[in-house]
């Protein structure tokens, strides 16, 4: 008649463990306020439009400021050849919604 | 209670039973759901942390359309743009691509002009950089191995190596911001490429109206046919629907990983081993009311989807803000020679967390209550035959 408790006692654990972790993460964002007025601020004084994430291709570097068509831009029915291509979604307007 | 509690026990000595069967679910199933709980934590952090940020972003950029292709764009074409009512500033930006031989590295050149006067944050050194200095991110400092005063060669387009003295340096926490980035002053700028003094890589237009930036847009495009004016909206648009779970690869891994959990759960449901009808078949000889049957595999599949749910989430949540994402890091990096490293803020969407539980811990549960009720329903004697 032990099981049971150490069952409990372990999903209670793991349960404590994930609000420790929640709520450490919800200190971490009321900390990390200043820190992203900062980034916002630096964002406004370098005029920036996209992350610095994937420097691979033009189009994956600013995607915001990309042709719809950049990924295929070498040939006609080129294919789409850097490997950060394939992680990106491709933006709402290029499924014809929106697109003028 | 009492009872329950007893049922609880003989289906964890069950579970103990099969130690190595049991063991092996759960590991198989904490894996489903830390990556499941990875992807999801990963975009969702992201797209965030882009939509705080990308707010400062301009309201409105000009840019110029040749033959399909982007062009730099001629200075009088901000004059003209002024005087479109509502407007205030037009402010030329400079930037462009730098390949780096050395290292294989792109960087992404800009010129200190327009708003480049403001003292910046986030950064080690001075800004501006005078003539004959840069101020560059981490990822470049590391790549070249830079330090404040270090020299940095760039090959201009006349094919002329120009020395130029790193001023400054971008703090490590603005990495995803900054991290490929080269900044020099218009005039080395204008020397390195080539661009001449008339034309800039697009132009920043200041509405004072947030209400009007769609009016000016649409007059801007009326005006210069040849031009593609970019909101603020429109940028913030990209990135909500960039990285999201639902793009390319990251669906590869996400359908992959949940396909592993419906074969897992679809084994469970397609039918019981003969062991466990035999043991369906004893209990019920010995008395076991059919829902007592019912309520012990509720609770083996309880103990089995909540060790393995809490674990995989508390290890997906680890991964994701303590260890930047390493695990999935050589997939996000692709052909990328400089790469940030992820430092994401904790953003965290509960529907999310809800969804993932209600995705996987509930139809497991099922999976495992429905064989057996089939069996509990039929006479032990046929149970226990087979």
């Amino acid at each position: 008649m032990h099981k049971h408790r150490i069952f409990i006692a372990a999903i209670i654990t793991e349960i404590l463990i994930l609000m420790v972790l929640f709520l450490s993460g919800i200190s971490r964002l009321k900390s990390a306020e200043g820190l992203l007025q900062r980034k916002t601020e630096l964002v406004k004084s370098l005029m920036l439009t996209d992350l610095s994430v994937w420097t691979e291709a033009r189009y994956t570097r600013h995607p915001s400021q990309a042709d719809w068509f950049a990924p295929f831009q070498d040939y006609p029915s080129s294919i789409e050849h850097f490997p950060a291509g394939s992680l990106l979604h491709p933006p709402s307007g290029a499924y014809g919604e929106g697109v003028e | 209670m009492r009872k329950h509690l007893k049922i609880l026990e003989y289906a964890l000595s069950s579970l103990w039973r099969r130690k190595f069967k049991s063991l092996g679910i759960i590991a198989v199933f904490s894996l489903i759901i830390f990556t499941l709980s990875s992807i999801l934590l990963l975009t969702y952090a992201f797209k965030r942390e882009a939509m705080e940020v990308l707010r400062g972003a301009p309201e409105l950029i000009v840019q110029r359309i040749s033959a399909g292709r982007h062009e730099m764009i001629p200075s009088w074409y901000g004059k003209r743009i002024q005087e479109i009512p509502g407007v205030g500033m037009v402010i030329p930006r400079y930037w462009g691509y730098y390949y780096d031989p050395s290292t294989g590295g792109n960087y992404t050149v800009m010129a200190a002009a327009g708003r480049g006067d403001r003292k910046l944050e986030m950064l080690s050194g001075k800004y501006p950089p005078a003539g004959g200095e840069v101020v560059v991110g981490k990822g470049v400092a590391e790549s070249r191995f830079l330090s404040e005063g270090s020299r940095i060669p760039i090959k201009g387009s006349d094919g002329q190596v120009r020395n130029f003295i790193v001023a400054g340096i971008f703090t490590d926490e603005s990495s995803l911001l900054t991290n490929d980035l080269i900044i020099m002053s218009l005039m080395d700028f204008r020397d390195v490429f080539k661009t001449g003094n008339e034309r800039a890589t697009d132009l920043v237009v200041q509405v004072f109206n947030p209400d009007e930036v769609e009016n000016v847009a649409r007059k801007i495009r009326e005006i210069f046919p040849d031009t593609r004016p970019i909101t603020r909206k429109e940028i913030l648009r990209t990135y909500d629907t960039l990285f999201d779970w639902r793009s390319g690869m990251v669906l590869t891994m996400f359908g992959g990983a949940l396909l592993a959990f419906i074969i897992l759960a679809w084994d469970k449901a397609a039918g019981l081993s003969a062991e466990e009808r035999h043991e369906i078949g004893i209990l019920k000889a010995i008395g076991w009311e059919t829902s007592d049957i019912m309520e012990l595999r509720f609770w083996e599949g309880f103990v089995t989807s909540s060790v393995s749910f809490l674990t995989g989430l508390i290890g997906g949540y680890l991964h994701i803000f303590f260890f930047g994402a390493s695990i999935f890091a050589p997939a996000l990096k692709g052909w990328s020679v400089i790469f940030p490293s992820f430092r994401l803020l904790p953003y965290l969407n509960p529907y999310q967390v809800v969804v993932l539980m209600f995705l996987t811990v509930i139809p497991y549960m099922a999976a495992t209550i429905f064989p057996s009720w089939k069996a509990a329903i039929t006479d032990p004697d046929v149970v226990m035959r087979g």
